[in-house]
């Protein structure tokens, strides 16, 4: 079963790589590219640890098949990165708690980046739901939802 | 997850030799379904030695509408496609209803359309609405094309219409009539990410006096696949569209089904959301065909 030739696009750097045909993204940017700042939690879908933007979608790259990414423009959270410089949400997560074990916040960050791109100043209900994707074991979610209010420059 | 052998067409006609010559090919589009279950090993098939990718097949793709000829959704369009889609909203409330509902953001911007339909899950969120809006769903293969109506496509658990190396190619709704509505809503323990209980799509066509002039309700999760409560439907036909009608509608329909108990819900419960969600879903619909 022969591996699988694609090109991508990667937080601004541009791929050609071979990749087990098998392999979901996850897999190939943590394993191939070395990038683990994603983490893997539940790998069905149900838990958004794995969450990167592709294409400007958020998805789930536990169950995306690597190969399935030929030719896109993938965003991991090490992306947000800009000149050494903390993106305002990851920078938020962190001023306001919303970090403890820190095993949900790349997928955390992610997703509330995609909210915000698309909902600038969301409500409570709007967070609630732009995150419903994303499980969070220790915060209890609260202070997740005030990084985000945060990060959109809202009062908590 | 096993090996296999990736291809990743860019033409309906070379996806369908592929079907052929790699003989038990799988298709994919989205991988939400068939990914996880090849993970889990779960698939009633064998194992694929190959997957076919559709995202890349121009034909499968994009959702159009004209106000005489109605809706096409290629089968490649994604859950947030359709509950984006200004169209769809505005004309098929009940479609875009049941697409955004569908898990969570990142599971609607990888699941299609075509993967919910031939998934064949009864709980499917996208069936329902499509029953009540009588969809055509068109399927190509190794002998040609044809189309058949949603209330043939599905046919067990898992198990739909498509013969062996068949594709779903789009799914083509009728343009609504005047004075007409829909609605779906599922029964979950939580809003987003869960597995309808009970899923209900109700369409109607009103008369200028306030009658049924046409009727269509769907189920979902209530029998090995989605179904039509068509002894309901034959009742409130020529109906007025009122309380009354509507809270006796509600009984046949909770009569009429048959669920099963299982880890979601008792069948006793299922009977009593089918008759719950079948008279709210028919008074939205019949607000929205009031224009309201
Ligand atoms: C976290 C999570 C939450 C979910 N929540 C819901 C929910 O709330 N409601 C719901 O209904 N579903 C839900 N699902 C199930 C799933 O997301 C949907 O059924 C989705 O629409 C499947 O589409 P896909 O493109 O990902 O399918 P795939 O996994 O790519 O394919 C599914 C099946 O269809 C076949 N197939 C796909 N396209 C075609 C085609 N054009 N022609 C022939 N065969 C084809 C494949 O071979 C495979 O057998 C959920 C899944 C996950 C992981
Ligand atoms: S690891 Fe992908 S959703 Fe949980
Ligand atoms: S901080 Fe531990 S899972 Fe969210």
């Amino acid at each position: 079963m022969g591996k699988v030739n694609i090109s991508f696009t990667i937080n601004g750097s541009s791929h050609q790589i071979d990749v087990e045909p098998q392999w979901t993204l996850l897999e190939m940017v943590r394993e191939q590219l070395h990038l683990t700042g994603t983490k893997e939690g539940c790998g069905t879908g149900d838990c958004g640890a794995c969450s990167m933007i592709v294409d400007g979608r958020l998805i789930t790259s536990c169950c995306m098949l690597a190969p399935q990414a030929d030719g896109s423009d993938v965003t991991t959270v090490e992306g947000l990165l800009a000149n050494g410089d903390l993106h305002p949400v990851q920078q938020a997560f962190i001023e306001t708690g919303g970090v403890q074990c820190g095993f949900c916040t790349p997928g955390m960050i992610m997703a509330t980046k995609a909210l915000l791109d698309r909902t600038p100043k969301p409500t409570l209900d709007d967070i609630r739901e732009g995150l419903a994707g994303n499980l969070c074991r220790c915060t209890g979610y609260t202070k997740i939802y005030e990084a985000v209010m945060t990060a959109s420059g809202q009062e908590i | 997850m096993r090996t296999f052998n990736f291809y990743a067409p860019t033409a309906l006609d070379e996806a369908l030799e592929l079907l052929r010559k790699t003989d038990g090919g799988r298709p994919i589009a989205g991988g939400t379904d068939l990914v996880v279950q090849m993970k889990e090993a779960a698939t009633k098939f064998p194992h694929p030695s190959s997957i076919i990718s559709l995202l890349l097949i121009p034909e499968l793709n994009g959702i159009e509408f004209d106000e005489s000829t109605g809706l096409r959704i290629g089968a490649t369009s994604t859950m947030s496609d359709i509950a984006d889609s200004a169209d769809i909203r505005e004309h098929y409330p009940s479609i875009a209803e049941g697409a955004g509902i569908v898990g969570s953001i990142q599971t609607m911007n990888m699941a299609t359309v075509g993967g919910n339909l031939c998934n064949g899950a009864p709980s499917a969120d996208t069936a329902p609405p499509f029953l009540v809006h009588d969809a055509e769903f068109v399927i190509t293969g190794p002998n040609g094309r044809r189309s058949l109506p949603a209330d043939e496509f599905f046919v067990g658990p898992g198990e739909t219409a498509l013969a062996p190396n068949e594709l779903l190619v789009e799914v083509r709704v009728p343009a609504p009539a005047d004075r007409s509505g829909s609605a779906y809503v599922r029964h979950t323990p939580r809003k987003q990410m869960d597995i309808a209980v009970v899923g209900v799509a109700a369409a109607v066509t009103l008369t200028n006096d306030d009658r049924i002039e046409n009727i269509r309700i769907a189920l979902g999760a209530v029998a090995p696949t989605p179904v039509r409560a068509t002894k309901t439907e034959t009742f409130l036909s020529g109906q007025p569209a009122s309380d009354e009608s509507f809270a006796e509608a509600a009984e046949t329909a909770a009569a009429e089904c048959n669920p099963i108990s299982d880890v979601r819900g008792s069948a006793e419960f299922r009977r009593h959301l089918v008759g719950t969600l079948t008279k709210r879903m028919l008074e939205r619909a019949a607000n929205r065909a009031r224009g309201g």
